[in-house]
């Protein structure tokens, strides 16, 4: 049987650069990748979309953006191309093709089972990423004959859905970009709204990430905010990445005619019942964009930025509609696709380790998993804010080595 | 002697500590967050009804009050009923402006808030060809629920808006009127 120290599971951003900060240690790890490295980047996003993050922004251990467009946002080629580029140049040790199957705990160590054969390790690495299983509700059962349900994960371009209306559930990212799209192409899209986080793509002449990045905002440690699930389960900005550098809210999208009603509560007889608390969610992501302008606002007066950066502007308050639809019959309205962007969980099903609370969560404080020798990367708010981008995998890969190194070693001590 | 245990300093009355406390217990205790809220109602004659509240399930168990509340429902006279008591409809206008308000104090108080008054008032939109039966395409129901804050407190305009859209966020009245409820109701 096949040993390592470690074994990283998944050659996306993050388990690229554990790979890394192990390689500069010294500690023999092999990657296993189910497809080729930024395997879900190449097969489980749509056609258009780009990264939300500038691309000066994803910077991974000893590797940057060295092009001439700093502030664009990489497409999905250029991001699997970058990837790649990544993973041949610290010379990843990768195994393509090598689905884990199973992963068990043994005397001493791991039991990592894939499709091209078994490994053995003292360390596990989970960087398989945090959206691999779509979060649909169980309510899609109840869609009446003639609606079809689609995840993002099928989701390619509009020309994939029936002619005729869409409801896109859930205003994360994925909700919006998909809706702006859908509605364009002809299909009438009603976009279900539940809490949301809105922010525009730039603000006083800067990208919106730039000024988190720089004041600090995606540097915000686990130390620093109340409550680590309440964080962790904050739906994705409303941003898009465009060459335009354009913001989308839901102001925009009902300008393009997309009609929005309150959250999707119930199907019930081919019948969509909404909240009516669109009102108060609006206002909620409003109040709440405000504050990270604020934010933004008081960092760029201390740090002495006023006179080099646009002025203090506040987005117009979101519209809602005077009686937002509580009710549709979807066969009556015409809907024919109901597109759920209700979020998306990690697939753990092949993981045989007792790690997992009683929601399917890992247990982890700060990435090091509540098993010997397990850790984890690339989760939302993992250690920080930025855990997720490709920005953050770099230093949360440099502190868990540090971490498997001082386990490594302990572990070493205590056989000899 | 030595005092054993403070009181919190509480700006509005709205012991936060407390249900800090409580939530982080429950939290580990996901059983126990398990409540049953009670009402018995008996016809008094007319359109008008008593309700009786006192008992609920909580914590594992049942709890007795040590006072029963009484509410009364009736119907004013366009409505050719005596005006005994104030109507239902109104009843779940009263339970929403409590529970708001209650919210907003909670809130408030968590945030370091001092209140110095909240009014509201509360209306709700109704066209009777609903109950009536005239109409089967108009709701029996509110078609639309308005409720118009007043508040004097220590903050500004931006932070009193934040304090009142958390406290629709959590409430369970506000969740109870917008969002869909199965009701079952059976005959003994």
């Amino acid at each position: 049987m096949r040993k390592t120290a470690v074994i990283i599971i998944g050659a996306g951003q993050a388990g690229l650069a554990m790979s890394r900060h192990l390689s500069m240690r010294s500690i023999d790890h092999v990657l296993l990748e189910r497809g080729e490295v930024a395997n879900s980047w190449r097969t489980e996003r749509w056609d258009s979309l780009r990264l939300l993050t500038p691309n000066w922004q994803s910077r991974l251990p000893g590797f940057a953006y060295s092009g001439a467009d700093p502030d664009g946002f990489r497409t999905m080629p250029e991001t699997i191309e970058f990837l790649a580029g990544y993973a041949t140049s610290i010379s990843a040790p990768v195994e393509t093709h090598a689905q884990v199957t199973g992963v068990r705990a043994e005397q001493d160590g791991y039991l990592v089972m894939t499709e091209r054969g078994p490994w053995r390790s003292k360390c596990v690495v989970i960087a398989s990423g945090a959206c691999n299983i779509p979060c649909v509700p169980g309510m899609a059962k109840m869609l009446p004959p003639g609606v079809r349900s689609v995840t993002p994960l099928e989701y390619k371009r509009p020309d994939q859905l029936a002619a005729g209306g869409v409801l896109v559930v859930g205003a994360s990212a994925t909700g919006v970009q998909l809706s702006q799209e859908i509605q364009a192409s002809g299909r009438q899209v009603t976009l279900a709204v539940g809490e949301h986080v809105r922010a525009p793509r730039t603000y006083r002449g800067r990208d919106i990430k730039w000024w988190m990045d720089a004041s600090g905002v995606l540097d915000m440690g686990l130390d620093d905010i109340d409550d680590v699930n309440r964080v962790r389960n904050v739906p994705s900005m409303q941003l898009v990445g465009t060459p335009q550098r354009e913001s989308i809210d839901l102001n925009i999208l009902q300008d393009a005619g997309v009609r929005i009603t309150g959250r999707l509560m119930a199907l019930d007889g081919g019948k969509a019942q909404f909240s009516g608390a669109l009102a108060n969610v609006c206002k909620l992501a409003d109040l709440k964009q405000n504050r990270l302008l604020s934010t933004i606002d008081d960092w760029a007066r201390t740090n002495g930025l006023e006179g080099t950066v646009g002025e203090i502007e506040r987005p117009a308050s979101t519209r809602v509609p005077e009686t937002p639809a509580l009710a549709m019959d979807l066969q009556s309205e015409g809907i024919r696709t109901v597109l759920w962007a209700t979020g998306y969980r990690p697939d753990y099903s092949w993981l045989d380790v007792p790690v997992l609370d009683r929601k399917g969560r890992l247990r982890h404080q700060g990435g090091v998993v509540d098993a010997p020798g397990m850790y984890v990367l690339g989760l939302p708010f993992l250690r920080k804010r930025k855990s997720s981008l490709i920005d953050g995998a770099g230093e949360d890969a440099d502190v868990l080595s540090a971490h498997l190194a001082g386990y490594l070693a302990g572990a070493r001590a205590v056989a000899a | 002697m030595s005092e054993v245990q403070t009181t919190p300093k509480m700006i509005n009355g709205v012991n936060v500590t407390a249900i800090l406390g409580a939530r982080e217990a429950l939290e580990k205790a996901p059983e126990a967050a398990e409540f049953v809220w009670k009402a018995t109602s008996e016809w008094v004659g007319g359109v008008h009804t008593r309700t009786t509240v006192n008992k609920y399930f909580g914590l594992g168990q049942d709890h007795e009050r040590s006072k029963t509340f009484k509410m009364e429902t009736d119907h004013p006279e366009v409505f050719a009923a005596p005006d005994a008591a104030p109507t239902p409809v109104e009843m779940v206008l009263a339970g929403l402006a409590g529970c708001l308000t209650a919210g907003i104090a909670s809130v408030a108080e968590n945030r370091g808030v001092k209140l110095r008054s909240v009014k509201a008032t509360v209306e709700g939109d109704m066209n009777l060809y609903g109950i009536l039966g005239i109409d089967t395409e108009t709701r029996n129901g509110f078609r639309a629920v308005r409720v118009k804050y007043d508040i004097d407190a220590d903050a500004d305009a931006d932070d009193i808006a934040a304090i009142v859209a958390q406290s629709q966020k959590r409430s369970a009245v506000f969740d109870i009127i917008t969002n869909p409820t199965n009701v079952f109701v059976t005959v003994k």
